[in-house]
């Protein structure tokens, strides 16, 4: 992040050079530093007026729709924060920001650790059929997340493969329809996400880890490191920035998550797999509680933000 | 230094890891190629192979107008935003202008912030422009946050590129869109064709979007949408039936994957760690 703010690139000697002759005569220098900026501007106007129209004005307008009573067709009432104290004293929001939690558990921190396990192991040796191993475990990066619900929706079904395979090793009585049951609805959807995001993880790790250098590698073996030791002395530290990078896209894919809820439990059963996009989706559209919804908007986009900016803090680039 | 027990322990796992990454997927294809109605328990391969789960979800489903939308969708967002995010990319690389870093740290705002902190006003503006289930009311929206990612992306590219590039084409009397157009954008190539890729995959999969402001009218509906409601309604709609219509949805997007592989691989590595 710090290198996109970064000045220094942007003032490139390049412009005194083309602009070499302009120097001499300071008025006219200045005037084609006019013309500079004029053809910036041009060229990020059309790109910024889009963003600016169908991203940021949206934005602005849900944080003030959110202070308002509406259903959305009939006049509006001004209601001040009353939509948030409502959602949080009916406990609406705590839930759903406690569902998201246990969410980014398995959205996040399993895939991220399986992934780091596995490229740790992988540095270990010369893997054969990379590419291969590499086609098959980004597949569920690919597939639409509506084909990923249904494809799961099989998966956790009461004559699926899952209780199926509980089944032929003897634990047939932990055998149930996982998506429909009080107690395993947010952990299967959790399951389905930990699919989805563990392949990626473990092919960001291991990009990194094949550019550490081999000399770490024998200097810990020298010192009598194993594998075990090796991993966290070695691999782990020098992963850090992809940790970050994993951690960020994982966060905010677990954080979102309205596609795979809504096509498989639609929040259900009872409330047990609500998450703030749901209950704007539901708010707006199901319910017409406009303001209830811009409410969790605002809300979920807070706690993304919060969440992303805890996470980038946490593993910051280390100055050298 | 490569003990054998690590090999055979670390390929076991890759082998086992690899099958669990392919198996849902195996299993629609298993279900939807499977003969009888009834759905089958279990792990199990069908006896016979047929095809009519997928006539029957071509059929009933319209898949047919459904792939026509995504792409129509799809090719328009993919190629304004390819466009808008060059020409961003280039300036906020390359060119001196006043506000950058301000410009700059608005477009990394939407790497971050979600569709549904913007859904809600964004239907109700459409509904006032009667936008309501017309390809523009996704293509809008979608290319406005793709834009983000694409001006982000490119901008990395074109900083990072050498001055001396530039200078030759300013030495040469080339004014600053030729720059672009005829020196940058084509040494630039690979990384708008990754940016491509990406912003198709994420476009094509688009769902909250489509399912908010497309909705209301059947003939517009992506292939994300019509797949989510031909397996929501439940009358008449076998699973089999529903494995079909799934593979058939993410066909097109499973083809590209086979042709281009290395280059989804390398885009979604590379955008990731851009971001």
């Amino acid at each position: 992040m710090t290198s996109i703010t970064d000045r220094s690139i942007a003032d490139t000697p390049s412009a005194d050079v083309v602009h070499g002759r302009a120097r001499t005569r300071p008025q006219r220098r200045v005037r084609a530093r006019r013309r500079w900026d004029l053809w910036g501007l041009l060229f990020v106007a059309p790109a910024l007026i889009v963003y600016a129209l169908f991203a940021l004005k949206p934005i602005a307008e849900t944080v003030w729709y959110s202070l308002f009573d509406w259903d959305g067709i009939g006049p509006s009432t001004w209601v001040g924060v009353s939509n948030y104290i409502q959602l949080f004293q009916n406990s609406e929001i705590p839930s759903a920001l406690l569902h998201s939690c246990v969410l980014l558990v398995f959205y996040s921190w399993i895939p991220a650790m399986i992934g780091l396990v596995l490229a740790g192991m992988m540095t270990r040796i010369r893997v054969r059929w990379l590419t291969g191993f590499r086609a098959m475990l980004f597949l569920p990066q690919i597939l639409s997340s509506v084909v990923v619900a249904i494809a799961w929706r099989g998966m956790f079904d009461y004559n699926g493969p899952i209780n199926t395979l509980l089944r032929a090793i003897g634990l047939g009585s932990l055998a149930r329809p996982w998506l429909g049951d009080f107690d395993t609805a947010l952990p299967a959807i959790g399951v389905i996400g930990t699919w989805v995001e563990f392949g990626l993880c473990m092919m960001l790790f291991l990009a990194g880890a094949q550019r550490i250098p081999r000399e770490l590698f024998e200097a810990a073996r020298i010192d009598g490191a194993g594998a075990v030791r090796e991993f966290f002395v070695v691999t782990v530290p020098s992963l850090r920035s992809e940790l970050r990078v994993v951690l960020l896209l994982t966060t905010i894919f677990a954080l979102r998550n309205f596609d795979i809820i809504w096509n498989t439990t639609q929040g259900g059963p009872g409330s047990q797999t609500m998450v703030p996009s749901v209950y704007v989706y539901q708010n707006a559209f199901v319910s017409h509680q406009v303001g209830a919804a811009a409410a969790f908007a605002v809300i979920l986009t807070l706690f993304i933000l919060v969440v992303v900016s805890i996470v980038m803090t946490a593993l910051r680039e280390r100055k050298s | 230094m490569e003990s054998k027990r690590s090999v055979i322990i670390t390929h076991g796992l890759l082998i086992v890891a690899s099958l669990i990454a392919v198996y849902p997927l195996i299993s629609i294809v298993l279900l939807a190629v499977n003969p009888s109605a009834a759905a089958p328990q279990g792990f199990y391969i069908p006896s016979a192979i047929s095809f009519t789960n997928f006539e029957n979800a071509w059929t009933r489903g319209d898949f047919a107008q459904a792939l026509i939308s995504s792409f129509i969708v799809t090719a328009s967002v993919v190629v304004l935003s390819v466009v808008l995010s060059t020409l961003a990319g280039y300036a906020l690389g390359v060119l001196r202008m006043p506000l950058r870093s301000v410009i700059l740290g608005l477009f990394v705002l939407g790497l971050v912030v979600p569709y549904e902190a913007t859904v809600v006003p964004i239907y109700q503006t459409m509904k006032q422009i009667g936008l309501l289930g017309n390809y523009a009311a996704v293509i809008l929206p979608c290319t406005a946050f793709s834009v983000a990612l694409g001006t982000v992306w490119m901008r990395g590219y074109f900083a990072n590129l050498p001055s001396s590039v530039r200078e030759a084409g300013a030495i040469d009397g080339a004014n600053k869109m030729q720059i672009l157009v005829w020196i940058l954008a084509p040494m630039a190539s690979p990384a708008i064709g990754t940016l491509a890729t990406l912003l198709f995959l994420y476009t094509w999969n688009e769902f909250l979007l489509s399912l908010v402001l497309l909705a209301a009218n059947p003939a517009a509906h992506t292939t994300p949408l019509a797949l989510s409601f031909f397996a929501g309604s439940a009358y008449n709609t076998s699973p089999g039936d529903i494995a079909a219509a799934a593979l058939m949805v993410a066909a097109p997007v499973l083809i590209a994957y086979i042709v281009a592989q290395r280059k989804f691989v390398s885009g979604l590595l590379g955008g990731a760690v851009k971001e």
